[in-house]
């Protein structure tokens, strides 16, 4: 026999090669079936009509022999009857007959030669597949392997980047934070005012300046002032609301903005019992720090459009009013004209 | 140095010598109080910094550190990811000993910014006698390489004896003397057992 010609392989080097080829009969019988084949397909096909025990899903119109032969060559995607869920391709090619006779003649019969589809690890899975069920060949175990190396891999990236967010949230805290009081920084004010004027919720806003803090800080140090400044910070958060928002915009200086509060009445009750509380001695070691604080107020019940920069200014501004009339005193910012 | 190897060693000081003597080696090399990542990149001289540390701190050669770390990659018991990696590569420890010439290949289809060091096998005169050349490594590469291949040859259930034997310019020798593939019973492999894709994660606490 020549190349040319072809050759015989004997069945057991073709179960080795091809641990999952078919031959098939001019009429479509299971001559024999490789190994792996016959393991996932848990009965014997040999014997057994091809039609009978698998289905051609594509190309589509495959349903005789002759139609599989006429489509010898093309890749065909394919899967046992009996387990529908392990997708499997093939490939179809015409036998030769054996012997001298036949050498080198078509005989009618299909070679097929079948693999897992693109679920292979899922086929692996579902039959209990091992390294010996593939051909040595094969780059099977290869993608077995990348599946579980790119699992892995993505767990990892997915473990980094759980830990990264949790860093950036943190760090963005931190950032909005005066270090010092714990209390919000300018930064962050900024930001939620823009987001409560925006979301248009009423609210009323406080400018608090302490008086007599340079004193403490001159004549007692800047531990005596820093000191003092948490203590004011304490007392701040002992006369607001849980949703109300404050913030050290300046050395002294603090604002605090009251969601659904705009009543002038009722903030400046507020803010007189503020100055009453900041105005008793703060302990400092064995000495007492003595300050008081004026509050410049306004509300966004008093602009057709609030805006958090004007009221800002506006609050600034009834401050000086409030100081004008002495230490320790309220102001309400008074617009000249309704929505001016 | 990737951030795999360095977070592999830190995992093996902790795993097996405890969290006080990975924070002293931390703290001695100048690393960071997170530790590392695995997927960032670090200063290759921060490895070589963290294993002088470590064998400071353990009061042994670095050799042997590194050959103890090669054994902890592979038979530490846990997620077992690299063992199953490896043994991906061959059904007997023979097998396996054939494929190690691809395994920086196999690295880097894993993580393709791995630098694994190039290996070499080589049959050696009488059955079952190799050698295997790391080259391109970082130095004492090749005693973690000696410390894997005696875990994998136990994993397989192999008889094998390893040794370094020697460096010269940016190669080591490893001699392989395989004296019974099926001395042992091995630990089993199941090609499937690893993460299952349809649900696509692993296990909680899966990462060392």
């Amino acid at each position: 026999m020549t190349a040319a010609g072809g050759f015989a392989v004997g069945m057991a080097a073709l179960d080795r090669l091809m641990p999952m080829h078919l031959c098939l009969s001019g009429t479509g019988a299971v001559l024999s079936a490789g190994p792996t084949l016959a393991k996932i397909a848990g009965a014997p096909l040999a014997g057994g009509a091809f039609f009978d025990l698998f289905e051609i899903r594509q190309p589509g119109g495959i349903a005789t022999p002759g139609d599989l032969a006429r489509r010898a060559g093309a890749r065909l995607y394919l899967n046992l009857r009996a387990v529908p869920e392990t997708g499997l391709r093939g490939l179809a090619m015409p036998l030769q007959g054996g012997g001298p006779e036949g050498g080198g003649q078509e005989n009618g019969g299909l070679i097929l030669n079948l693999s897992f589809g693109i679920d292979l690890a899922q086929a692996v899975r579902d039959h209990a597949l091992t390294d010996t069920d593939f051909a040595a060949t094969d780059l099977a175990v290869e993608l077995l392997y990348l599946v579980e190396a790119k699992s892995a891999v993505m767990a990892e990236l997915r473990d980094l980047n759980r830990r990264l967010q949790g860093a950036r949230i943190a760090a963005e805290e931190q950032a909005q934070t005066d270090t010092l009081t714990g209390l919000y920084n300018r930064r962050a004010m900024d930001r939620i005012m823009a987001e409560v004027a925006a979301k248009a919720t009423p609210f009323g806003l406080m400018h608090v300046d302490l008086d007599y803090f340079k004193q403490v800080n001159d004549t007692l140090g800047h531990a005596a002032g820093d000191h003092v400044l948490r203590e004011v910070a304490r007392a701040l958060r002992a006369e607001t609301r849980t949703g109300d928002m404050l913030a050290r915009v300046g050395g002294d200086e603090f604002v605090i903005m009251f969601p659904g509060l705009t009543d002038p009445a009722a903030m400046e009750v507020i803010a007189r019992r503020m100055i009453d509380r900041l105005s008793r001695p703060i302990p400092y070691r064995d000495r007492d720090c003595s300050i008081s604080a004026s509050i410049g107020m306004t509300a966004s019940t008093l602009y057709d459009a609030p805006d958090p920069d004007r009221m800002l200014a506006d609050a600034d501004r009834a401050l000086y009013v409030a100081k004008r009339g002495g230490r320790a005193g309220v102001a309400m910012h008074r617009p000249k004209a309704r929505g001016g | 140095m990737h951030g795999l190897v360095n977070r592999s060693i830190q995992c093996f000081l902790r795993d097996t010598y405890g969290p006080g003597c990975w924070a002293a080696v931390a703290r001695a090399a100048g690393v960071g109080p997170g530790g590392f990542e695995t997927m960032l990149h670090y200063d290759d001289a921060l490895t070589g910094a963290m294993l002088d540390a470590a064998a400071g701190q353990l009061r042994r050669p670095r050799e042997a550190v590194l050959e103890d770390l090669g054994i902890y990659l592979i038979s530490h018991p846990g997620p077992e990811f690299l063992r199953r990696l490896l043994r991906f590569g061959g059904v007997g420890f023979a097998d396996f000993l054939h494929s190690l010439e691809d395994l920086p290949e196999r690295g880097r289809l894993a993580v393709p910014d791995l630098d694994l060091p190039e290996l070499k096998l080589a049959e050696q005169a009488g059955p079952g006698r190799y050698d295997l050349i790391c080259r391109g490594g970082p130095p004492g590469i090749g005693h973690v390489v000696a410390g894997m291949l005696r875990a994998m040859a136990d994993d397989y259930g192999a008889l094998a004896l390893v040794d370094h034997a020697g460096a010269t310019a940016g190669e080591e020798r490893i001699s392989i003397h395989l004296l019974d593939s099926r001395f042992a019973a091995g630990r089993p492999f199941d090609l499937a057992a690893g993460p299952d894709p349809a649900r696509g994660s692993t296990p909680e606490g899966a990462r060392g």
